[in-house]
């Protein structure tokens, strides 16, 4: 008898931000609503997080970026999840990006991004409504 | 299969999607198992296990250096619970083993409870059979932080390391029985915290004094693992102790266990699974039910008469 089917979400900082304190909160705000987070840890490079979310075969991966290095962190994040056959694991991002960014991110793949003053009850939203259901 | 074909061909997605499989008991699990068990012998298990933030994770990270460094390939298995109000879990372990993100002989996968109350999920099984099958020579179970009573490790382990923390008791603790009972090998970590020389001494002692086996006896082992140091000669231990297991013809008699209760416990809840439906199709049965639930049967009663009538059924005299 199959059990109820659980989102799994990573949650990554790529590049070289100093604090974490943001995702944290939206680890425990996803906990809360039902999902089973995998933090992977600060300074971590796209290829890291991709073997992460293989091994953990996540629904989303959810990218913080605070210092700046997002346009170039992100898709390089999707590209390797594309090239691991890993297309439908939904990319998401948030941290400081300016809206002038966000048209491109979202063109390379990153599906939408939260930037700061989101609710993480619309992240929580979104990551349910979006989440690939997988067979 | 072609997922196991992929994952027994070294395919580590697929791997990942079969643990996923496993992981919600999905209807693929049964074909899935027939398929891999012929790739099962060659890995060995070990478990992981103690209080929260006593350092298993960080133990477990070690080891896996220690294992690399030996060139043989290992697979983690890092429990953390689920939450019993939400369902949801934050799996934290794995970060504190950034180091093998990146090294293609180490699988870590994190798993929550998703409601089992014995330190380990129900699947765990399964998935460490899959990562055997895979290839991983060792495999490395960690398991929530548990108290004194969530045992399931034992079920699963060849060899079980208990980790404790210096602050975890006397000697009285340490007679009681439960966790202090199931360890193969114990570890004091974070050895450099007041009072882990009087702790050393007093498990020392006691397993001396009261051995579990005649033909093994209980190291204790003194830790700090984050700074390197008892790790080679935990690892030590650890072979060791696999290496008498094998000479005793322990190994196989706990394995043989293990075989046999997983059997038991699959029938078990097969059973029940055939049971329930039974009973949402036979309308006596279930009016049978509902007289307990309005306490006109006892429910000791209403058992007797529902497996009379499952018998009766299977002799075909109903």
């Amino acid at each position: 008898m199959a059990t109820e089917r659980k989102i799994r979400v990573l949650l990554a900082k790529p590049g070289l931000d100093g604090h974490d304190r943001g995702i944290k909160v939206l680890a425990l705000a996803l906990r809360d609503a039902g999902i089973e987070v995998i933090y992977t840890g600060l300074r971590q490079m796209p290829e890291q997080i991709v073997a992460a979310a293989i091994q953990e075969d996540v629904d989303v991966v959810g990218l913080s970026c605070l210092s700046g290095a997002h346009n170039y962190l992100f898709p390089r994040v999707v590209e390797l999840l594309r090239e691991q056959g890993a297309h439908d694991i939904l990319v998401i991002g948030g941290g400081i990006i300016p809206d002038s960014d966000i048209p491109e991110l979202k063109a390379k793949g990153t599906q939408e991004i939260f930037g700061p003053g989101s609710s993480t009850a619309d992240i929580v939203r979104y990551i349910k409504e979006h989440a690939p259901r997988k067979s | 299969m072609d997922l196991v074909k992929r994952m027994l061909a070294g395919d580590q997605r697929a791997l990942a999607r079969l643990i996923s499989h496993v992981e919600r008991n999905s209807r693929e699990v049964p074909a899935i198992m027939q398929c891999v068990y012929p790739a099962l012998g060659a890995g060995y298990c070990v478990g992981i296990t103690g209080p929260p933030g006593a350092g298993k994770s960080t133990v477990t990270d070690k080891l896996t250096a220690c294992a690399r460094q030996q060139g043989k390939t290992v697979g983690i298995v890092a429990v953390d619970p689920s939450s019993p109000f939400s369902g949801g879990a934050v799996l934290g372990d794995r970060i504190r083993m950034q180091q093998h993100y990146l090294d293609a002989g180490v699988f870590i996968r994190s798993m929550a409870t998703r409601g089992s109350h014995g330190g380990l999920p129900q699947t765990a099984k399964g998935v460490v059979k899959l990562l055997e099958a895979f290839g991983k020579e060792l495999i490395l179970v960690e398991t929530v932080g548990v108290g004194q009573t969530e045992l399931d490790i034992v079920e699963t382990a060849d060899t079980t390391v208990v980790i404790l923390v210096p602050e975890a008791g006397d000697t009285i603790q340490a007679m009681k029985a439960g966790l202090m009972e199931i360890a193969d090998i114990f570890v004091i970590n974070k050895a450099d915290r007041d009072g882990a020389e009087r702790m050393l001494t007093e498990l020392r002692l006691l397993m001396h004094l009261h051995p579990k086996y005649d033909w093994w006896e209980v190291p204790v082992l003194a830790t700090q693992a984050h700074k390197d140091i008892g790790i080679t000669e935990l690892s030590e231990a650890i072979a060791t102790h696999r290496r008498t297991l094998e000479a005793a013809g322990q190994l196989q008699m706990r394995r043989r266990a293990h075989r046999r209760k997983e059997l038991l416990e699959l029938l078990q809840h097969r059973l029940l699974q055939d049971l329930l439906a039974q009973l949402e199709q036979h309308d006596t049965l279930q009016e049978l039910v509902e007289q307990v639930q309005d306490a006109i049967v006892d429910p000791y009663t209403a058992a007797q008469r529902i497996l009379a009538v499952k018998k009766g059924d299977a002799d075909g005299t109903y």
